[in-house]
């Protein structure tokens, strides 16, 4: 018989389950995963839960409050690898739009009774509290690459993933350029690839919810989308969005406010 | 039908009408009939059935970074300048399986065979026909060839049109390929307001067309089409001198030229240039493996040399920089393409200036690099 199965438990923090919702999305893949890793912990999707440590974690969501930065110490302490599913994990996600605000001003305009809370000034990827093996990125995540980072990990080779922008992407499933035909603004050309280019493909510009291509060209791009804005500051506010809080995308935030019109 | 003798080198006007009949007749002969469509605010290749699907009076607005679709004065349907997509796709698909294998009692291992489909491309331009031509000397070469291009490209009919209304960044008449579609066709159009002039280049093309209704064309009717294609080599909307190409840009001296550093700080390195360019060839081949290790495949999908991964060897990477790869990507397609293949890589269709989101302008390039090497 087999070696015994590695174990998998599946975390939410501060996150809209979207990530873990991709994983459960997995229809035809499910059983085959469900055969070859033992899943011991997944709140989403059974109430049975064996207990740790547990050979692979995946994270969904950012740590947003004291109580978090405990349980994702604790989640470090139990797994040999820790995987960072989708963007509030790997940057902090929307929530990480506090960071550029006022925490406590949103906590009051949100809810009555906001002295029962007790959250952080901001919202962080895991990155900044734990040791973190590897980053899935995207919002939510592209679950074949899920898959793909799980085959490799068994299979105890390097998973495949893209290292290009969304543009290749984009060109080869034949969309046509949402930026060049009709002036969309678009961050393809400075975000990773994985989605598979689904906004582009459907008319909309690139949101950047992939994070930033590691080698994506800002200093290039950002002038040449505040050039054509179509009203101020809609560079600022496209950078501004699920992964505001990624490095580069927070540089090139503050250099579209400087380059865009007023 | 006229008792007219008809040849390869003949020309005969075609009222539009009989078009259709044309293109049924091809996918009787069990062709899949291709050509430009408005989609997405763009010019798509894709299936057609007849001259109503195809852009009628549509005009394209082209410059560097920038596309639109105008309503032109005519009701033709030629009168635009196509997109991004080029006829590669369907020879050199950007995604194709190349093989599998499964664990059975052993390890099986099947060829991809997905049935070769055959394909009547209509509307090939001057640039993109040359194009073909070129990618036929990288894919089908004497000692090796890629089967899944040259089953493809052997099956391929080929309907040209000449170019009219050149855009803003075409400079095929620069690089010798148009606006009159040159090299093999089987037969090739000039559009005027009620006919096309179709002029056979094939013993296919003419037995189709013997079938239809034409007539000869006057002289009157022929001249017209003969000024309107001289006008149009008049109206491109870039010159390139290639007088001192491939040597300007392969001469070692001139590779560390500052130009290069200034092109690289406004290039985006995302690789749609060459996604668009319908010579740029380069791939990749991807493997992927199920969960349980019991199926692998390889697929075979365009890349980039703009794409970092793509010049990462072991050790490290070759071009790490967009100044490296920017320039590979010049140098090759303006000047080593030429002692690789016979010919420079470049066509003059444009496609890279319109689609670059950088509005980055290779022509203005070189003639920057020539004035800063030669001042």
């Amino acid at each position: 018989m087999a070696a015994k199965k590695p174990t998998v438990a599946v975390y939410k923090f501060s996150s809209c389950d979207g990530c873990q919702l991709s994983l459960l999305n997995l229809e035809d893949e499910l059983l085959d995963l469900a055969g070859a890793v033992d899943i011991a912990y997944f709140l989403e999707a059974s109430r049975a839960v064996k207990p740790g440590p547990y050979d692979i974690a995946l994270v969904e969501g950012s740590v947003t409050t004291p109580h978090e930065i405990e349980r994702i110490r604790e989640v470090r302490e139990e797994a040999r690898f820790v995987i960072a599913l989708g963007t509030c994990a790997t940057s902090g996600g929307i929530q990480a739009l506090r960071n550029f605000a006022d925490a406590e001003e949103y906590a009051r305009a949100v809810y009555d009774h906001p002295e029962y809370l007790e959250y952080l000034n901001t919202a962080t990827p895991l990155s900044e509290t734990i040791k973190v093996d590897l980053e899935i990125w995207g919002c939510p995540v592209n679950k074949y690459l899920v898959l793909e980072c799980i085959a490799a990990l068994l299979q105890n080779r390097k998973p495949s993933l893209p290292q290009y922008s969304v543009c290749l992407e984009c060109k080869r499933r034949g969309a046509v350029c949402v930026l060049v035909a009709q002036g969309v603004p678009c961050l393809g050309p400075v975000t990773q690839a994985g989605c598979g280019a689904i906004c582009p493909a459907n008319g909309r510009g690139c949101y950047g919810c992939f994070g930033p291509w590691p080698q994506g060209n800002f200093d290039s791009l950002v002038p040449t989308l505040t050039a054509t804005e179509r009203f101020p500051g809609e560079t600022h506010l496209l950078l501004r969005n699920f992964n505001a809080h990624a490095p580069a995308f927070r540089k090139a935030a503050e250099a579209a406010l400087h380059t865009g019109k007023k | 039908m006229l008792d007219i003798t008809i040849s390869r080198g003949t020309t005969v006007a075609l009222p539009k009408t009989e078009f259709d009949l044309l293109l049924a007749d091809l996918r009787e002969n069990g062709y899949q009939t291709v050509g430009p469509r408005v989609q997405d605010e763009s010019i798509v290749y894709t299936d057609i059935q007849t001259l109503a699907d195809l852009p009628r009076g549509v005009q394209t607005e082209q410059d560097a970074g920038r596309f639109r679709l105008v309503q032109g004065a005519s009701n033709n349907y030629f009168d635009f300048i196509p997109g991004a997509d080029s006829w590669k796709k369907f020879l050199f698909p950007p995604r194709v399986e190349l093989f599998t294998v499964r664990k059975g009692k052993g390890w099986e291992y099947a060829e991809a065979e997905a049935a070769t489909p055959r394909y009547a491309l209509i509307g090939v331009r001057g640039c993109e026909l040359a194009a073909i031509e070129i990618q036929d000397k990288i894919f089908i070469r004497p000692d090796f060839y890629d089967p899944t291009y040259r089953l493809r490209r052997e099956g391929l009919f080929i309907i040209a049109v000449n170019c009219l209304h050149p855009a803003g960044t075409c400079f095929c008449a620069s690089m010798g390929t148009g606006p009159k579609a040159q090299g093999s066709y089987d037969l090739c159009l000039t559009e005027l307001d009620d006919v096309f002039l179709v002029e056979i280049g094939s013993e296919l093309g003419r037995s189709l067309l013997a079938k239809r209704k034409y007539d000869l064309p006057s002289a009157f009717v022929q001249n017209i089409a003969n000024q309107r294609l001289s006008r149009a080599a008049q109206e491109m909307g870039r010159v390139l001198d290639t007088s001192d190409l491939p040597g300007l840009l392969t001469e070692p001296e001139n590779l560390e030229a500052a130009h290069w550093d200034e092109v690289a700080k406004r290039c985006l390195s995302c690789g749609n240039c060459t996604q668009v360019c319908p010579t740029c060839f380069c791939w990749d081949a991807t493997d992927s493996v199920n969960l349980n290790a019991t199926r692998a495949s390889r697929t075979r999908v365009w890349d980039s040399c703009f794409n970092p991964a793509y010049s990462h060897v072991f050790g490290g990477n070759t071009r790490p920089t967009i100044r490296a790869r920017y320039r590979q990507w010049l140098t090759h397609k303006f000047g080593a393409w030429k002692e690789q293949f016979g010919t420079l890589g470049c066509t003059g269709c444009g496609r890279c200036i319109t689609w670059c989101p950088a509005k980055i302008d290779h022509v203005a390039e070189i003639a920057a690099l020539r004035k800063e090497v030669n001042p």
